[in-house]
């Protein structure tokens, strides 16, 4: 299977501290991948590195064979990778439907003056991008909040909200941070549920999370993260037995 | 059209007015001051409102195309229309050229290099006399006509500034329901999640500077013809301030908001006359009051309201 995303001997340091070191992984096409790790392990660190919010000390990110290390986050999304958000990223000042609109952004092409003059182009672009956007809201099971001004919804909403917009970018890789973090029983199973789904569709999902039956029920690799090195790799049921790993989570005694 | 349905009322009655009151003071003169300042807070709400990057340098574009205009028909013989392209041009450039640095700038810092260009350009007015006539200014632009008709009366200014607040009205409506109005709200809401959906923010931003410079350069050939007159006063940090205030008071993001806000503060102060020495003081108090009392701007608290109590009917019929 071709590597969708490859990641060569990553380092990031802030300061003296090495929050991500000689980190090398690959993740292959079409499948859920999760990477855990203790609090403070660098995960949403790596996230914040693969998408360029920092700019790693050394290494290389290569996404579909192309080095994305130094590009800026907007022409890595337009290279297909879409991500949400720890602490949530929703824009609060619109409505749902107009959040996920803003995701059908890279699927639409209208310029600021063929906006103003509202040329019939942007008439039928605009409600294209209602179709993909309704699409999208339904794939995520928001269809009867599409109206609603996102400011004011309750937080499990607002999460699936931002997968919908995620979604809506049609992206080839999708990072989630943290997408059942805050989420009740009920809300995680769907969560699960819409994940496989996702990944169903022919987008590859990195997920980071925190929830190990989660975890363990829908991955097909999980990689463990600890003190921003690896630790381990592989299928949920090797790593479940891995004593390196049971000891970064317990403590060794 | 629904959409269009609150644009078309209110072109209405803008139209309607001069027919029925063709020689009333506050329609035909304090009318045409009125549709400049629309202008001028429409197109600083694109920047401020939809893109949540504030400006308190505004009138320098403005002043800038009024003193394009006055010093190329004036001092080079210029026709007005190209003087007002060439100031047009002019403007963007330079805007463009500014904007990339300043537009990196967040919130405070933001607002102090946007005061610091509207003062620069306020001095310059002022100190290159020679070129823009000094404190004293410049008089006798040469009229503006369209199609062989020359705009000389208060009523023809009327339609055709008018024209112009309507279309920058409608730029602006057009805006807000668009992939670009949706990429300037993405900006304000989270400039990160922005550039996670594609998003070129530094771009998107530029831009919205530059069309929002080019639409006050615009208004200010037009006001530099009508006045017949242009002076530094005119363009001064406290009229980018009073500009800030029009789009706050009457509702951030809010399109008619900025209208209405225009509208207040260029009618407040003529009714306010009649309190002579106390105009200012109650003026302020208004303001105060508005703010404490409807933080989201006078339309959008107004809108709202109506709003809800729609639903509020709508819910208790079907009930």
């Amino acid at each position: 299977m071709a590597a969708l995303l490859e990641v060569k001997r990553l380092e990031k340091r802030f300061g003296g501290l090495k929050a991500i070191s000689e980190l090398s992984f690959s993740v292959p096409e079409r499948m859920i991948f999760s990477i855990i790790g203790p609090n403070g392990a660098g995960k949403t660190t790596l996230f914040n590195l693969l998408t360029n919010i920092y700019r790693p000390s050394s290494g290389s990110i290569l996404f579909k064979g192309k080095d994305i290390t130094s590009l800026p986050p907007f022409k890595i999304a337009r290279l297909g990778i879409s991500r949400t958000f720890q602490n949530l990223q929703v824009f609060l000042n619109m409505n749902v439907i107009e959040n996920v609109m803003v995701g059908c952004h890279l699927r639409s092409k209208s310029g600021l003056i063929a906006s103003a003059l509202r040329l019939p182009s942007v008439i039928k672009e605009e409600r294209d991008v209602k179709q993909m956007a309704l699409e999208s809201l339904k794939f995520c099971g928001l269809s009867d909040y599409a109206n609603r001004p996102a400011g004011g919804l309750p937080y499990g909403i607002l999460k699936k909200l931002e997968v919908a917009r995620a979604i809506a970018a049609k992206p080839k890789l999708l990072l989630m941070d943290e997408p059942a973090a805050g989420l009740n029983d009920t809300e995680t199973a769907e969560l699960c549920q819409l994940i496989k789904r996702i990944c169903d569709s022919g987008i590859t999902v990195l997920l980071v999370e925190h929830n190990m039956s989660l975890i363990m029920e829908i991955s097909q690799r999980v990689l463990v993260l600890n003190y921003g090195r690896l630790l381990a790799e592989g299928p949920p049921e090797e790593i479940q037995k891995n004593p390196e790993v049971i000891a970064a989570y317990l403590g060794q005694g | 059209m629904k959409r269009l349905s609150g644009f078309v009322l209110f072109g209405a009655i803008c139209l309607i007015l001069p027919i029925v009151f063709p020689d009333n003071y506050y329609v035909t003169v304090v009318g045409l001051t009125i549709f400049i300042n629309i202008i001028l807070a429409v197109s600083l709400n694109l920047l401020m409102g939809f893109a949540g990057q504030i400006s308190l340098g505004h009138a320098a574009f403005f002043g800038l195309g009024a003193y394009s205009s006055a010093i190329l028909t004036i001092r080079y013989g210029i026709n007005p229309w190209l003087a007002m392209l060439a100031g047009s041009v002019f403007v963007c450039i330079l805007s463009y050229i500014l904007s990339r640095p300043i537009l990196k700038l967040k919130g405070h810092y933001l607002a102090m290099a946007t005061l610091g260009l509207g003062i620069i350009v306020h001095i310059f007015f002022v100190q290159a006399d020679e070129l823009t006539g000094g404190p004293d200014g410049i008089s006798g632009l040469p009229p503006l006509s369209i199609l062989g008709i020359v705009i000389d009366s208060d009523i023809k200014w009327y339609l055709v500034l008018c024209t112009y607040m309507l279309l920058s009205v409608l730029f602006s409506l057009n805006i807000a329901d668009s992939r670009a109005g949706r990429a300037l709200s993405a900006v304000h809401g989270s400039e990160i999640a922005a550039q996670m959906m594609g998003i070129d923010t530094a771009k998107v931003k530029s831009h919205i500077f530059v069309f929002s410079a080019l639409m006050a350069s615009i208004a200010g050939s037009l006001f530099a013809h009508q006045q017949d007159f242009v002076s530094p006063e005119s363009f001064s940090f406290f009229f980018s301030i009073e500009l800030v205030t029009m789009v706050v008071l009457g509702g951030l993001g809010s399109t008619f908001g900025a209208v209405i806000g225009a509208f207040i503060l260029s009618i407040l102060p003529e009714v306010l006359i009649v309190f002579e020495d106390f105009e200012v003081l109650i003026f302020g108090a208004i303001l105060m009051i508005i703010m404490i009392f409807l933080p989201e701007g006078l339309f959008v608290a107004l809108k709202n309201k109506v709003l809800a109590l729609l639903s509020a009917r709508a819910k208790r019929e079907s009930a």
